[in-house]
């Protein structure tokens, strides 16, 4: 049969079905089971079986069939994919694409093709009569086979069903209690598509809010169609938008929504941010002074105050782009602010404002150097960004722990450091295997020598 | 260093007749499209697939051309489009757009969809309000297990995590139960099933009514016992660190579907490599399940071992040369590039975990399982969040530091939150929110705090200073599951002892023998005692929902002797780590038993919650 004309039919009788369904009342089940139908029942369960039985049957036969070569059971080899793996071959037709030229476009297929039409083999118009929409499956059911429990168990058996005869708001509920019950989330989600296109919204809601099971097939069913605007996808939103002009408007139509005081906040801030990096960012266009490895658009916002720090060093606290308008704004804490602008300014190799950054006057106008993080963490940043030894060395003296000061000198070569430690240690041992490690009439050899010489010294070895 | 084998080791059985079984439906589902035809793949359904067939394969099924799942328009000019893909909703969007695209352009083709590991409805009515039901056939392709090992099985299904436990969407019930059918149905009856969870309890009774439903097969039993147990009945686990080899392997190489690949930085050459790392490959065997500390010792004495024979070739005749070559160099030769590249893999390893401060990391994993020096911890955890150093790393430790301490006090949560949000972007919220649902990361609740304390009024009362008081209060407010947990199954040794990782005494050694596997310890404890019995209080701290079932078969008392009585099935709902299949294999040799893993994916601390970020589209 031609295919056009098969759809046609099809779609009529559909129309037709679900007309005849409005008005017949349960008891005209007999009419259901008239053969009038039959060429279009959609039930073909003999096909369907023997389909099936098929399969098993090639299943079972291999569970005979021990004695078949072994090998090709698992050809991997251990070095990965061969050639003529599937990911090998997966790869070879996206590069045979990409390279884009006529010739290697895909060959158009010189084997014959199946006729569209008119061919006693039509596989399309078959599949039309077996695999069908599940919702005019009106096939012949007895009325055992409307139970809520029989209509269940042949959905999760795959078999033809029909959920026409659940008008009722409790017989829907029934069905659908019936299927949270058999955990199959794959029926209950079928079950609640149904709902949702015979209920109204706040009806389903409604029954839903009883139901937790259920109401989170549904949730999650809307999100994966798309459908679901709950708060937090709402404002998941901004994550689609490609134009920062649009994502900013966006996020402040967001800031009406009630979001729970706490997030709120968060919400505002990631505005306010986008905001201030559009700005930034319309500045950096016109300096181009420094050339940049990435926009500062929709980056974090210690990202952003490092880029400030780097970028915008010493500006005062007016302008958008300063770091103390940004940390003001923002919040930040006062450690990690000093961890991210020691990070920017020692890049930088700005020792100088390294160092002011830890400076604090007492009343008597004396510095000194104070950090909300340990000093070793301080070095650590400071010798990743390759600061010289004399920077280094001030900055292991600083830190409290022994230990951690010993194996930070140790480690950073801050040989006065390490000498004057292993002296205040007393220990002339020590002070021994590290001279052996200088060399010869440098500085700290001497200063070695001489703190060995030296006979007011009690050394504890 | 090696164990040596367990003498009475039951034999396992033959798993590779699952690959065949697969593969054989996979064409039986390709010859009901006869003709040419091209066929699209998902993208994670490559590796499993290539597991058990190959392109030589397909092409004698007539697949023309093979093409990624790319959710993007297609280059295809085959009449027949094939499309074997997981059962999702954005995928057969896609493909209904193709066919409406093509309807439109008035080009006919046919469409056949191959579902695995089966249909859902939800994917149908897609099709259908797409209008391209009956233009596209579907069909499933029953490709339900996949052996990565001799003892491990995976549904390969990652997305069963998120899915059943952060979504609540029970689609992959179904799907777990006709796995346990499968493997029941081609080797045989249980005679006893232990579970734990929601999820595992759902799991069974599908699994039940499914062979309730079925034909019987009377078989040799070749499993004794089967264990279900939920993800979210230990998310601890997962949430540390891995030492042991194989486990590290995963952590920073990341294995996929049994296989790794291996940089120019492992190589040491210009060009990466993939290795298939299992049972077969003899120096991988011997070191998966060791501590990474004593791997390195094994790996040299294994290549000096190598040098020798390799040196016997000094002096030999013509004709010894001749046998040599035959029968000893290409052996020699195969484990000396496996032996190089597993070094290679070693060095790199030490390299990238001196650079993260791993040593520092591990600390404070290990005072967090502890319950010690909190503060330190938070503080660290700070640092490391302030840093912006791995967004992964300090989200784990933030769910470690709240699992363990039964959630964060109220200022320290909104705190690490906001400061989280400024490093790392403030679209986390979205993470945040699915973290808490979870319950992986939560703010301790004012009520909650009360009712513990209440519970322990009695003991306050007579405690006579105010400061004592408040000492208490605070404590009590941090008293978790956890600790009790702990506590009482012993998974924290006492600090203090040496554990010497070369003779591992228990299944601590994977976590360096500061922490038993809470999953583990319950299938040690459950088998032990042969049900739940005794262990109420556990299993009401780990809010119920255990099982034990005495399975059919009347017969099994008779062959309670037989081989398969010591093995026993685990199967991981949500996922299981390499760490835990060590420890088990540990547990196996110890009490002369076996342990086959199934599991619904290899995950580990990463994997578990990269499927719970949100912060992209």
């Amino acid at each position: 049969m031609d295919k056009q004309r098969m759809k046609l039919q099809l779609h009529l009788c559909v129309c037709v079905c679900v007309f005849q369904m409005t008005r017949a009342k349960p008891e005209d089940d007999e009419y259901w089971n008239s053969s009038k139908f039959k060429a279009f029942t959609f039930d073909d369960e003999d096909d369907e079986f023997s389909q099936l039985k098929e399969s098993k049957r090639a299943v079972n036969s291999i569970l005979v069939d021990e004695d078949e070569d072994e090998d090709d059971v698992e050809r991997v080899s251990w070095s990965g994919e061969p050639v003529g793996s599937i990911s090998w071959s997966v790869k070879e037709t996206a590069s045979s694409i990409r390279s884009g030229s006529e010739q290697s476009f895909p060959k158009i297929d010189t084997t014959p093709s199946l006729s569209k039409q008119g061919s006693g083999y039509s596989l399309s118009s078959l599949s039309i009569v077996v695999d069908s929409p599940i919702w005019f499956c009106l096939c012949s059911l007895s009325k055992d086979d409307l139970s809520p429990e029989e209509t269940v168990r042949r959905m999760q058996k795959g078999r033809p069903f029909s959920l026409e005869k659940f008008r009722s708001l409790q017989d829907k509920l029934l069905l659908l209690d019936e299927a949270v019950a058999v955990y199959d989330g794959n029926v209950i989600t079928a079950v609640l598509i149904f709902l949702k296109k015979s209920l109204s919204k706040e009806i389903l809601f409604r029954e839903l809010m009883a139901r937790d099971v259920a109401l989170r097939h549904y949730v999650h069913y809307l999100k994966e169609m798309g459908e679901q605007k709950l708060l937090l996808m709402h404002y998941k939103e901004h994550l689609n938008i490609k134009d920062e002009g649009r994502r900013r408007d966006f996020l402040k139509s967001c800031l009406s929504l009630p979001f729970s005081q706490d997030d709120a906040t968060h919400v505002q801030d990631h505005y306010t941010l986008l905001e201030r990096q559009i700005i930034i960012e319309a500045d950096a266009e016109i300096f181009k002074k420094f050339p940049r490895k990435a926009s500062i658009l929709n980056m974090p916002i210690i990202t952003t105050l490092y880029y400030s720090c780097f970028y915008h060093y010493g500006e005062s606290e007016g302008t958008f782009s300063s770091p103390s308008n940004i940390r003001k704004t923002f919040r930040i804490s006062e450690k990690q602010y000093i961890l991210t602008a020691l990070g920017a300014r020692a890049k930088l190799k700005s020792w100088f404002d390294v160092d002011s950054l830890f400076n604090t006057k007492n009343w008597l106008g004396y510095t000194k150097k104070k950090s909300p993080i340990g000093f070793h963490r301080v070095v650590d940043i400071l010798h990743k960004n390759s600061a010289p030894v004399q920077v280094l060395q001030e900055y292991v003296n600083l830190i409290d722990d022994p230990d951690l000061k010993l194996s930070g000198a140790l480690k950073y070569k801050c040989h006065d450091v390490v000498i004057n430690t292993y002296r205040d240690l007393k220990d002339r041992q020590q002070l021994i295997v590290y001279r052996e490690k200088l060399e010869r009439d440098s500085p700290e050899y001497r200063k070695i020598q001489e703190l060995l010489n030296n006979v007011q010294i009690r050394w504890k070895n | 260093m090696a164990h040596t084998e367990w003498k009475d080791a039951p034999g396992l059985p033959d798993f590779s007749l699952l690959k065949r079984l697969a593969r054989d439906q996979l064409i039986f589902l390709l010859e009901q499209l006869p003709g040419k035809k091209d066929l699209f793949i998902d993208a994670d359904l490559m590796s499993p697939l290539d597991r058990i067939a190959n392109v030589t394969i397909l092409k004698q099924h007539e697949v023309d051309k093979l093409y990624k799942v790319e959710l993007k328009p297609i280059v295809s000019s085959s009449d027949q489009l094939c499309f074997l893909i997981r059962p999702r909703i954005q995928t057969v969007k896609w493909i209904s757009d193709l066919v409406n695209a093509d309807k439109v352009a008035g080009r006919f083709r046919r469409y056949k969809i191959i579902f695995t590991p089966q249909k859902f409805y939800a994917c149908e009515t897609v099709l259908e309000e797409q209008g391209v039901y009956g233009d596209v056939t579907t069909d499933e392709w029953n490709f339900y297990i996949l052996p990565l090992d001799d003892d491990i099985l995976s549904l390969e299904l990652p997305e069963f995590f998120r899915d059943n436990f952060l979504e609540g969407d029970q689609r992959w019930v179904t799907t777990a139960g006709s796995a346990l059918r499968l493997l029941q149905s081609v080797y045989g009856s249980f005679s006893k099933v232990y579970g734990i969870g929601r999820c595992a309890k759902m799991v069974y009774e599908s699994w039940r009514e499914l062979m309730e439903d079925g034909e019987q097969r009377t078989r040799q039993p070749e499993f004794a016992k089967v264990f279900l147990v939920d993800r979210d009945v230990d998310f601890v686990t997962p949430l540390c660190s891995q030492v042991v080899y194989e486990g590290l392997v995963d952590d920073l190489f990341r294995i996929k579907c049994g296989s790794v690949e291996f940089g120019p930085d492992v190589t040491s050459s210009d060009k990466s490599i993939k290795v298939m790392l299992n049972s077969q490959d003899k120096v991988f065997s011997e070191i998966r399940n060791e501590h990474f500390s004593n791997v390195f010792g094994f790996l040299s004495q294994k290549a000096k071992n190598l040098q020798t024979a390799y040196d016997k070739r000094r002096g030999m005749d013509i004709q010894q040369m001749k046998a040599f070559v035959a029968d000893e160099l290409k052996g020699l030769k195969q484990e000396h590039r496996l032996l190089s590249l597993h070094i290679g893999a070693s060095e790199s390893m030490m390299k990238k975990k001196t650079k993260q401060d791993f040593q520092e990391l591990l600390k404070t994993e290990h005072s967090l399982l502890e319950g010690f020096e909190i503060r330190e911890c938070i503080t660290y955890i700070e640092e490391h969040i302030n840093r912006q150093v791995s967004m992964i790393d300090s989200l784990r430790l933030l769910c470690l530091l709240s699992i363990t301490e039964n959630g964060l006090l109220s200022k320290d949560y909104r705190s690490l939150k906001a400061q989280y949000l400024q490093s790392y972007g403030i679209e986390h919220l979205l993470t945040f929110a699915n973290l808490r649902q979870l319950g992986l990361l939560e703010e301790q609740q004012a009520g909650e705090t009360l009712t513990v304390m209440e519970s322990k009024v009695g003991k306050l009362v007579n405690d006579k200073t105010v400061g004592k008081l408040t000492d208490a209060f605070s404590s009590l407010a941090k008293k978790s599951n956890f600790r009790a947990l702990s506590k009482r199954l012993a998974l924290v040794p006492k600090s203090g002892e040496e554990y010497d990782l070369r003779v591992p005494r228990d299944m601590a050694y994977v976590f360096s023998g500061a922490y038993i596997p809470l999953s583990c310890k319950l299938i040690e404890q459950v088998l032990e005692r042969d049900g739940w019995t005794g262990m109420e209080e556990v299993t009401r701290m780990l809010n119920g929902q255990e099982f034990a079932v005495t399975g059919g078969s009347s017969s099994s008392e008779a062959r309670s002797k037989t081989d398969a009585q010591r093995i026993v099935l685990v199967m991981f709902l949500g996922g299981c780590t390499f760490s835990e299949i060590s420890a088990l294999r540990f547990l196996g040799k110890e009490r002369g038993c076996r342990f086959i893993v199934v599991t619904t994916a290899i995950t580990n601390s990463s994997r578990l919650l990269e499927a719970l970020l949100d912060n992209s589209a």
